[in-house]
């Protein structure tokens, strides 16, 4: 019953593999009284007023106009991880209420996948494993070979706190760093990690083994890498994708791996996710992918929590927001 | 009119009655067999089986190699850049032919472990100065045995130390975040949602415990620092004050500590009879349960039954191997079973850009012995 006097927090389910991580609901109930989706949608009068906060977890629930309407006591929606393209952020803003994410959690575990898919594609790590397991294999060829990762050149697209983490990391494999951004970072920054900028994003294709997507989704970047960016890659060029699946053209994609326009690719995110069992990316050799777990580590996963719990509580008590997002 | 006469007169030389009788044998063998074998000619012995070369080459200094191609040989890219400065021998020719074609070789060129090199070989090779094996490994060579008949021995270590150390690194990373688990899921047709409870171990800011602290285990070091890595290690010798801040790492004297406090473990030590076994049950045991040991050494380091076990009962969360015992594993051993391993066929050096970088060291090392000069990646018995 003291639930109850607790500030009501909208989640999509306590359990199961769409709802909140089990492991975060004792800490989460010592704030919030808890209501799922489901129970509000039962008793929405009742519940509606109760609710201050939409604790947004794995993308769910979503966040409409006709839930932002049913809603009258709500003061913030706070979204587990960095993306925001899920949320009309316009329309949240013009029912006054905050909107905050978790961008600094993320970015070490997506940085670090981002790497563990650069190196898995380079050294074919998953055809590797295949091989070593399967019950046809007598002998291991000697001429199974992969891209050298140690003195390459990787090109980062999206130079964020994500992108620059890849930069850090990459650099102590003595690889060469060119970055596109929308803006340039500063020249320490740059000094920091060895990272040349590039201004135009042709420059960038041309110049990189490995081509690095860890930008954020908006109209202006759909469709970012389409068949005429994949032309301009060389043909050792390995794409690796730890933004959204929207940046690229999976279609053109398709194609240039079947052709060999490029080497090979490396995706933790597709459109949609997953992708339909008989998509023929999945037939592909030269293909890695993984099922969209950037942020995937337990450490990462209840930093999230924290932050979020940290955010709301401050929408609360009207003190400024910790990683709120505001409209551009 | 026999065999014999035959011989000498296709021949039109003198050649010693053992080495035509041997070959006579030989050829009569094949042709019983229904082979159709071309007449020997000892002044042509590349020749021989279809082996198409100039007669320039024959100058050149002979080099036994196992193959010219196929799975077990040297790289095809690479024969002809070899032939340049050498007249290859293959085993097979060498064999058919060992009186004749034994005192022209000058080296053995070692490549993917092969050809062996035992007592019976290198009696048969008197003019030998060199055994160049491709790789940093020797754990293949008896070097007692191969400097007793005064032959020098060279390998190719730095060439495989930044493959073999991103290798390292791309293991620890697909294991700790389970990136072939990860694929197996997003490709298999029985998938409807990705579980957003899907969870990896972090890398960043977890302690790695590197045990062999040579060229590779310190570039694994360099390359773990910037994950931001705890990095504690273990070695025979101590590595320079200097080195070791260079990358931020702490010496174990003792590899029980090392085991005991890291997250992530690294095989990156040769094997030698003090290292065989080095990682048993006990060692396991040490580990942490959410740790995963990574072997990029070799496989004889680990007691594999050991580590089957702790796979199977969750003693340690997780392995990835590049290296087993043998090579490939038995199809039905329980290591390919298990869904907390990774496994890669032995391809730590495996890039075009690291393969030819050995091919030229060991060009090199060949060349120097030849000349009387001082040998690159020479190495020297203990």
């Amino acid at each position: 019953m003291g639930d109850q006097d607790l500030p009501g927090v909208l989640v999509s389910d306590l359990e199961g593999p769409h709802g909140i991580c089990e492991d975060h609901a004792e800490d989460l109930k010592r704030h919030f009284n808890l209501i799922t989706m489901q129970d509000f949608l039962e008793n929405k009068a009742q519940l509606g007023p109760k609710i201050q906060a939409v604790y947004i977890w794995g993308g769910r629930p979503a966040v409409n106009q006709e839930l932002l309407c049913s809603l009258p006591s709500l003061k913030i929606v706070a979204s587990a991880g960095a993306g925001l393209d899920h949320l009309d952020l316009g329309l949240v803003a013009s029912f006054g209420v905050k909107v905050a994410n978790t961008p600094h959690a993320v970015s070490s575990p997506t940085a670090d996948l981002g790497m563990a898919l650069l190196l898995a594609a380079a050294r074919r790590v998953v055809e590797g494993h295949e091989l070593a397991v399967s019950p046809h294999t007598e002998n291991f060829p000697t001429d199974y070979m992969g891209q050298q990762v140690t003195g390459a050149t990787l090109g980062i697209i999206g130079m964020g706190s994500i992108g620059y983490k890849i930069a850090q990391r990459a650099r102590a494999f003595e690889m060469k760093i060119v970055y596109h951004n929308r803006k340039r970072r500063k020249l320490e920054e740059e000094e920091a990690v060895g990272a040349i900028y590039c201004e135009k994003l042709d420059d960038l294709l041309q110049r990189s083994d490995f081509v690095m997507l860890a930008v954020s989704l908006t109209p202006q970047t759909q469709g970012l890498i389409g068949k005429r960016e994949l032309r301009l890659m060389k043909p050792t060029a390995i794409l690796i994708n730890i933004g959204r699946g929207l940046l690229v053209d999976q279609d053109a994609l398709v194609e240039a791996l079947q052709t060999g326009l490029i080497k090979a690719a490396a995706l933790d995110v597709t459109y949609p996710e997953p992708l339909p069992r008989d998509h023929p990316l999945l037939e592909l050799k030269n293909i890695t992918l993984t099922p969209h777990i950037g942020s995937a580590t337990h450490q990462a996963r209840r930093q999230m929590m924290e932050n979020l719990v940290e955010s709301i509580l401050a929408s609360f008590s009207g003190l400024p927001i910790p990683n709120e997002v505001l409209l551009k």
